[in-house]
């Protein structure tokens, strides 16, 4: 990819402070000392409490090339503050119940239109080559992060299965079991979301070297509350076009349909990237509040990325496919 | 209800409805307010004025259904102390969430209807805020000041309007206020029909206490 002098620099940037590193180590002292005490005081549910006290630690190369100079989002607020519907609709409820949600074993099954479908294993999706690449999220409720993921481009798994011809579109979808996930239970008044959640990119926004496959986040493997053991990070548009939990990938040749269109489609249409100047019918893009900070921002066209995915979309009409 | 009963009840609601206030501050020195407190705060503020205001709109049906008269004597009480979460919830919204960039809220209210209604509800309750005081009743008079404060009903029902039309989908709780607040109306109406077809009936049973009382 050719990366423009101006861009560059917004991609790079060396300025993350310090003390936001050193605040996580802190935290993840004190996070084994809890670990420790919880183990120590409740032997027989030890083994469970570190299953996500203690997140195992992931080897990562720190990508020079995807990292915005933004100060990262704090580890707590990241892990605290989650859309997550499978858990419930509270920010808080992913944090709160994401201990039900089993992340061993767990498979991935890539097909449809390809030459080689398969079903990867979690700890052979570990395997590919990872990279910590410090992106933007932004939510389509007008609050923003900045967030060091790691993975690896989504076009790296997608070459295993040598897409045909005629793939022009990946479906993503979520697990789909109640029992992990009590917020696909049903309620009084029905189910917050027709389950499974699903999602989907065009082929070439697929792959996009942006599109990131993502295993973990602050230096481990992701915690439940943030999609574990793996998912989409799509940092160009809202949010909830970056699926969380994945079982299934599927290349078709039709635009699938997702979760948030199907429930309501004049709010959230299939592309949804970040775009100030398209309204969410109920309020307004323009500007975002960054977690963390006081004063709302100007919110960027594509969430900043635009040198990289504007051509994506050149002669598209943005106000109507939003 | 005794003079010492009413006190107590009165403390209680003091009590009850500074408690989510208590709530925030001690949040907020103790940094507990959520990764995004000021949408918590906001959001935390409009919930309580909600509450208070259905709790309000709910005593003239408990005294229609129990026949007590003592909830009458709340029902000020219970407003202003809506009116002042409306206010705080405003107040925030105006200095916090948007720091007082008046173009863009303005055109929020003219373009996004929730904040519309909502924007409706707070202006509303003005006038009767302002007509609380047992010298605007006796200004106005009984009968008028009856039907200006029938006002609340439409203000519950833009308060709740408010918070269907700004929750996504799957988010469940607007629908319990909606709920709740059907059902005060529905009590309303049930009382409204029941009087009208035994009228000598329900007058014997229930003789209206003065208006002076009522609003105390």
């Amino acid at each position: 990819m050719l990366i423009t002098h101006d861009s560059d620099r917004r991609l790079r940037g060396e300025d993350i402070p310090s003390r936001e590193i050193t605040d996580h180590g802190v935290y993840l002292n004190r996070r084994a000392f809890m670990a420790g005490a919880a183990a120590l005081a409740l032997l027989p549910w030890g083994r469970e409490a570190s299953a996500q006290g203690a997140l195992q630690p992931l080897q990562a190369s720190k990508s020079a090339a995807y990292k915005v100079q933004d100060a990262l989002t704090p580890y707590k607020s990241v892990t605290t503050y989650n859309n997550f519907y499978e858990f419930g609709t509270d920010k808080g409820d992913p944090a709160a119940h994401g201990a039900s949600l089993k992340t061993r074993p767990w498979t991935l099954k890539v097909d449809g239109l390809c030459a080689k479908p398969k079903t990867f294993d979690i700890d052979e999706l570990l395997k590919f080559p990872l990279e910590e690449r410090v992106y933007r999220l932004r939510c389509v409720e007008a609050w923003s992060m900045i967030i060091p993921w790691i993975g690896f481009p989504l076009s790296a798994l997608l070459a295993r299965v040598e897409p045909t011809g005629q793939a022009k579109y990946v479906e993503f979808t979520t697990l789909v079991n109640p029992e992990m996930f009590p917020g696909q239970r049903r309620g009084l008044f029905g189910f917050a979301l027709d389950w499974p959640y699903t999602e989907g990119l065009r082929l070439d926004e697929a792959m996009h070297p942006l599109t990131l496959v993502t295993v973990g986040l602050y230096g481990q493997v992701l915690p439940n509350q943030n999609g574990a053991p793996i998912r989409v990070v799509v940092p160009w548009k809202y949010g909830f076009k970056s699926a969380k939990s994945l079982v299934h990938m599927r290349l078709t040749s039709e635009e699938p349909k997702t979760s948030w269109n199907k429930a309501a489609g004049n709010e959230y249409g299939f592309y949804s990237n970040v775009n100030p100047e398209v309204s969410h019918p109920r309020w307004s893009q323009a500007t975002e509040r960054r977690i963390g900070e006081l004063r709302r921002r100007d919110t960027l066209m594509f969430n900043g990325y635009g040198d990289q995915v504007a051509s994506l979309y050149s002669g598209m009409d943005l106000k109507r496919l939003y | 209800m005794s003079y010492r009963g009413r006190i107590a009840l009165k403390a209680a609601i003091w009590i009850g409805s500074f408690w989510p206030l208590g709530v925030l501050l001690r949040g907020f020195m103790t940094d507990d307010l959520t990764a995004n407190p000021i949408e918590y705060v906001t959001r935390t503020l409009g919930l309580t004025a909600l509450v208070l205001l259905l709790t309000s709109l709910g005593m003239t049906p408990l005294r229609a259904l129990l026949g007590w008269s003592w909830p009458i004597q709340l029902r000020r009480l219970l407003g202003l102390l809506a009116f002042f979460y409306v206010c705080l919830h405003f107040a925030v919204w105006i200095g916090l969430d948007h720091f007082f960039a008046w173009r863009r809220m303005w055109e929020d209210v003219l373009k996004r209807p929730f904040i519309t209604v909502g924007m409706s509800a707070l202006l509303l309750l003005i006038p009767l805020a302002a007509t609380s005081t047992q010298g605007m009743i006796k200004r106005l008079g009984g009968a008028k000041w009856r039907l200006l404060h029938k006002l609340a009903y439409v203000i519950g029902g833009l308060g709740v309007l408010h918070f269907l039309w700004l929750a996504k989908k799957g988010r469940t709780t607007p629908y319990y206020y909606a709920i709740a607040l059907s059902l005060l109306l529905g009590a309303r109406v049930w009382d409204w029909g029941r009087k009208k077809l035994a009228p000598e009936r329900v007058s014997q049973t229930k003789p209206s206490p003065p208006l002076g009382e009522r609003v105390g």
